[in-house]
């Protein structure tokens, strides 16, 4: 584990999972998304309206899965000072929250025509809704010091504290009456949805999944890169020719806009 | 010597963290435990049944299945009575307004409103809470006619107790 922490190799790494990933997740949403909007059956209650399910429940799950991502990232961060948990943990931050609103959005979506109203402080919606201003508030919590690694410390404590939610959201329930149904897919005695429903809900699944790992690598590797330009303008460089590297005051350029 | 002494801060802050972790999840787990009524959505015909006579101004939701065949509209038109039910325990309710699209009979219901002293539930408003089975119309014809209908049937009733 430790051995990919080193950012040389987990480059090395992310460029031989990149094709796959982007090849995955074009193909499996291509599939999925043909069978879930045009090929699967309407339900026997909900008519057409089931649809939304394909999106919504995924991204319930990439929300959740996210969280747990970042939370185990924020651990490695303070336990071992891996720098490059730290940037995992940063970069899912952003993900994870805009599959917890898309899972939000989808859901009101869903509610108002099936249930009759858009939204309900339910234990599972409420949790739901904890969960995105977790997200929000280690985004907010990590950018608040002027010094990263007291923000990355604050952050991962965050996340640490917020995984106690995943649980909640998850057994929420069976645990209270809520009126959100019960687990269809992860639940005792096996999915509760037809086959010719399910298989497009784990494809999307896995193209979601795709998805994240696509944009977390993008997203590391910016942020590598921009640790190698800060490097590299503090170090000898700047000395010879400040010029090249920092921005200079220009008087020309600066009046030409006036 | 100083490698194994920043490998045992490393497993320091493991416990500690893990220690943490624990007592975090514990105090949530407790709040969530004391605050129970609170955090339910609604009350099953069952809870009712077991705190009544209940007080007529105290705003309530319940909620379970509209019992098959007890769906009945009132002379003026806009006002419905159906009985709650989880197979246990049922409640009247009568409602003026619009149901909701899935409001069927024998799917799960939650209504919102409070009890008259005559022991009938008047709602101010309905929604309708699907169960978690998806499937055809096709699929769900074939199990009401091979008689596996029953036991989705059961398990919702059981589900609204909770």
């Amino acid at each position: 584990m430790h051995r990919f922490a080193k950012p040389s190799v987990f480059l090395r790494l992310a460029s031989a999972v990149m094709p796959w990933a982007v090849g995955i997740t074009v193909l499996t949403l291509a599939v999925g998304l043909y069978l879930a909007l045009v090929a699967s059956p309407a339900d026997y209650q909900q008519g057409d309206t089931v649809r939304i399910m394909y999106i919504h429940v995924p991204a319930a799950w990439m929300g959740l899965f996210c969280y747990v991502g970042m939370a185990i990232c924020g651990a490695m961060s303070l336990i071992w000072k891996h720098p490059l948990a730290d940037i995992a943990a940063r970069a899912t931050a952003p993900i994870g929250a805009t599959f917890t609103a898309l899972c939000l959005i989808t859901g009101s979506l869903w509610g108002e025509p099936m249930w009759g109203t858009w939204w309900v402080w339910d234990a599972r919606l409420t949790s739901m809704l904890i969960l995105l201003f977790l997200y929000l508030g280690y985004m907010a919590l990590v950018n608040a010091f002027d010094d990263p690694e007291r923000g990355s410390k604050a952050g991962s404590a965050l996340a640490l504290v917020g995984v106690i939610n995943v649980p909640i959201v998850k057994f929420s329930v069976d645990w209270w009456n809520t009126l959100h149904q019960p687990a269809s897919v992860a639940r005792m005695g096996g999915p509760s949805i037809d086959p010719s429903m399910l298989w497009p809900l784990f494809l999307i699944a896995i193209g979601f999944t795709g998805y994240y790992v696509i944009v977390l690598i993008l997203r590391i590797r910016l942020e590598l890169n921009e640790r190698r330009i800060r490097a590299l303008q503090l170090s000898g460089i700047g000395e010879d020719a400040p010029g090249s590297v920092q921005p200079v005051y220009n008087p020309e350029q600066a009046g030409a806009g006036e | 010597m100083s490698l194994s002494r920043a490998k045992s801060r490393k497993r320091q802050r493991l416990y500690l963290i893990g220690a943490a972790l624990l007592a975090a999840g514990g105090a949530a787990a407790l709040g969530l435990t004391a605050f129970r009524d609170s955090v339910v959505f609604f009350f099953s015909p069952t809870e009712l049944a077991e705190q009544s006579p209940m007080d007529p101004d105290r705003r309530l939701r319940i909620g379970g299945l509209v019992e098959e065949g007890s769906l009945q509209k009132l002379e003026n038109g806009s006002t419905v009575t159906f009985t709650v039910t989880d197979m246990q325990h049922d409640v009247q309710v009568s409602y003026t307004g619009i149901l909701p699209d899935l409001f069927r009979e024998g799917q799960g219901v939650v209504a919102e409103g409070h009890m008259n002293p005559k022991g009938q539930f008047v709602a101010q408003e309905v929604l309708a809470k699907h169960d978690e089975n998806y499937m055809p119309r096709e699929v769900a014809d074939a199990l009401k006619k091979s008689g596996h209908w029953e036991e989705i049937e059961k398990q919702n009733a059981k589900n609204m107790r909770n």
